[in-house]
């Protein structure tokens, strides 16, 4: 009942100095506007750099590393177990790099209920060879399936179709850069020279487009067994693991667990690509940082003309506190005002905010390192949204709390008595 | 006893700004049921300040003050507004209808705080109120729309609203020319003999107070007269 009447004569007040309420709600629309545009198309750019890499990095990546004997012989031996020993002898051993028992570590990863994928992998050192001179290059021996399935492989095969790289014996799937250099087209036969010197030729099934394009001047991928053969080894030859998890956050605890289990390196990709990280909560934080300041400065707005409303309403505030409105009531009205404006300015916000993302996602945006972008990114996460809509009302409040604490305290006696 | 509906004890009032003036000094009198009591004096006598503390809205006094019984110091802010919705209605020099609201609208007001009737009924008694004030034609129309008498009709009928214990009025007619006045006055008189309304009126039209059933007369924040 009361608040029914609270309600009644706000809006009443409102529609009275109905144009500078619109002005007023105006800035909070174009404040919540530029809030949800801002945020949803600087998530939408870094969700896209941050797929660019963490997207085909794996969460935790077991290899083995060329790297000397932590024990040396002479820490071996007892008789000088407490000095310092700085005679080291013992060299890497050759075929390090291969992953041992691999068989059993993966079919124990996949037995893994947090691991949502398991995919092998080789890394070949290869020179290709365009006529007299040798390119340095690295083939990838992938599982192209599960490499799909986890990495997103067929997104970045921007020309052939990935899934010959399996059915074709001795195929490869080339970098754009190196396929440039090399003038190679897709079916043609490619010659590269092993670390070992050993000569081979594939057949050229399709381009790979990274969007990082000093990578495509190196890599290329063929599937597991071409590159066992590459090398010359057996069937067993692994020296890489990825694991893909279900939740990525648990990757660095979940490294170093199977560092222990298994016995090998196992990095995990939040210390890999650390940078990534900074460079997204760096960028989200300055969106953020703009649409507040956006939405402070239309909560001033509103601050000056419910201020401007109540020195022209000071004649009505004397008489409703008069017949019998306490100060909470007129409390209560203006602070009504504020939020209306706020709720209706918000709600129109996040609808602009909306249409608008929604047309920065029709813009054409071809870049030649992002071949499967062809319109500017935008992520349509409702979490902004709600942070919009609170944000608007909180903004208000805080605008509308003190004009209408100083409208409740007019002395009516003040007013009255001062005609 | 039960006949008083207000009664001052000893109030006593300072201004302290710029000086420290003592405006009322000890006033004690009581105002009975169907009262129709009009207080004159100079100007700066403190009538209007006594007014002020009688409808509550200045809390700042010595001395205690009742109202149907009961004591009216040390209350909230929002029980004395609540007193004021229910049991007081105000009649000041200037109209103070809000232009926001029709006429029928600025009528209903006090009657909707007050809660105890339902919208239709308060609306339904809104009108009743402007007709015994012979504006019920005008209900519809804004507040500016209405002339200066007329204004002040509307005002008394908000006044009326809530059947309130006592009408006070500072200066009603103060504003109002010759004929307005006696029509105003008119209208108190006939709520004091029909409708056994109370009324205490400051003003300083000597005549207006002539024909009131009583007459307290202030000089220097005393009464000499009453």
């Amino acid at each position: 009942m009361n608040f029914k009447l609270i309600v009644d004569v706000s809006k009443s007040l409102l529609l009275a100095r109905w144009k500078q309420t619109l002005v007023a709600a105006i800035g909070v629309t174009f404040g919540i506007t530029m809030f949800i545009t801002l945020l949803s198309f600087m998530s939408g750019l870094n969700d896209m750099l941050d797929g660019l890499i963490l997207n085909r990095t794996p969460h935790i990546r077991l290899y083995n590393e060329i790297q000397a004997s932590e024990q040396q012989p002479v820490d071996l031996y007892p008789a000088y177990k407490n000095h310092h020993n700085f005679v080291r002898s013992v060299k890497p051993k050759d075929e390090l790099l291969q992953i041992h028992n691999s068989a059993p570590i993966i079919d124990a990863l996949k037995k893994d209920s947090r691991v949502f994928g398991v995919a092998p992998k080789i890394t070949a050192q290869v020179f290709y060879n365009v006529g007299s001179i040798d390119l340095t290059g690295v083939i990838n021996g992938i599982d192209v399936e599960e490499e799909n399935r986890l990495f997103f492989f067929s997104t970045y095969v921007t020309a052939g179709n990935y899934i010959d790289l399996k059915n074709t014996p001795n195929s490869i799937v080339l970098g754009k850069g190196a396929a440039e250099k090399m003038m190679a087209a897709i079916g043609d036969i490619i010659q590269v020279t092993t670390s070992k010197g050993e000569r081979f030729q594939l057949k050229v099934v399709g381009y790979f487009q990274s969007g990082i394009s000093d990578i495509d001047k190196v890599q290329s991928y063929a599937n597991l067994n071409t590159t066992q053969k590459l090398l010359g080894e057996s069937t067993g030859y692994i020296t890489d693991i990825q694991v893909k998890l279900y939740d990525i956050l648990q990757a660095p605890n979940m490294a170093k667990e199977y560092h222990d289990k298994f016995n090998i390196e196992a990095i995990d990709i939040q210390t890999a690509n650390s940078q990534f990280e900074t460079g997204s909560s760096v960028r989200t934080l300055i969106s953020y940082a703009v649409g507040v300041t956006l939405l402070i400065v239309a909560g001033f707005g509103i601050y000056n003309i419910l201020n401007m409303m109540i020195y022209e309403k000071m004649d009505s505030i004397a008489i409703l506190k008069a017949t019998g409105f306490s100060g909470s009531d007129v409390n209560k009205i203006f602070i009504t005002i504020a939020l209306s404006i706020g709720i209706f300015g918000g709600a129109l916000g996040l609808l602009f905010g909306f249409g608008l993302s929604a047309l920065i996602d029709q813009i054409p945006f071809n870049t030649a390192s992002l071949p499967t972008v062809k319109t500017y990114p935008i992520n349509y996460n409702p979490r902004f949204y709600m942070i919009g809509g609170v944000f608007s009302l909180v903004t208000t409040y805080m605008a509308g709390y003190f004009p209408s604490r100083k409208a409740s305290k007019i002395d009516p006696v003040v007013i009255i008595r001062g005609k | 006893m039960s006949d008083i509906i207000l009664e001052a004890k000893k109030i006593t009032k300072y201004f302290h700004d710029p000086l420290t003036v003592q405006v009322l000094k000890e006033i004690s009198f009581s105002i009975n049921r169907s009262d129709f009591v009009s207080v004159i004096g100079k100007s700066g006598c403190g009538k209007s300040t006594l007014l002020y503390i009688l409808s509550t809205m200045d809390t700042d006094y010595e001395g205690e003050l009742f109202i149907d019984g009961v004591a009216m110091r040390n209350r909230k802010e929002s029980e004395l507004a609540k007193v004021r919705n229910e049991k007081i209605g105000f009649v000041f020099q200037f109209h103070y209808l809000l232009n926001e609201f029709s006429v029928l609208k600025n009528v209903m007001l006090p009657g909707l705080k007050l809660g105890k009737y339902s919208d239709k009924e308060v609306e339904h008694r809104a009108m009743e109120k402007l007709k015994i004030l012979g504006i019920d034609n005008e209900a519809l129309k804004n507040p500016n729309q209405l002339s200066g008498g007329q204004k002040q009709r509307v005002a008394i009928a908000r006044a009326l609203i809530n059947d309130p214990l006592i009408i006070m009025g500072d200066e009603p007619t103060g504003n109002l020319d010759k004929k307005n006045s006696e029509i105003v006055f008119n209208i108190f008189q006939e709520l004091a003999a029909v409708y056994n309304q109370s009324l205490l009126i400051v003003t300083h039209d000597n005549e207006f107070a002539a024909k009131t059933k009583r007459i307290i007369e202030m000089e220097d924040g005393n009464i000499i007269r009453m």
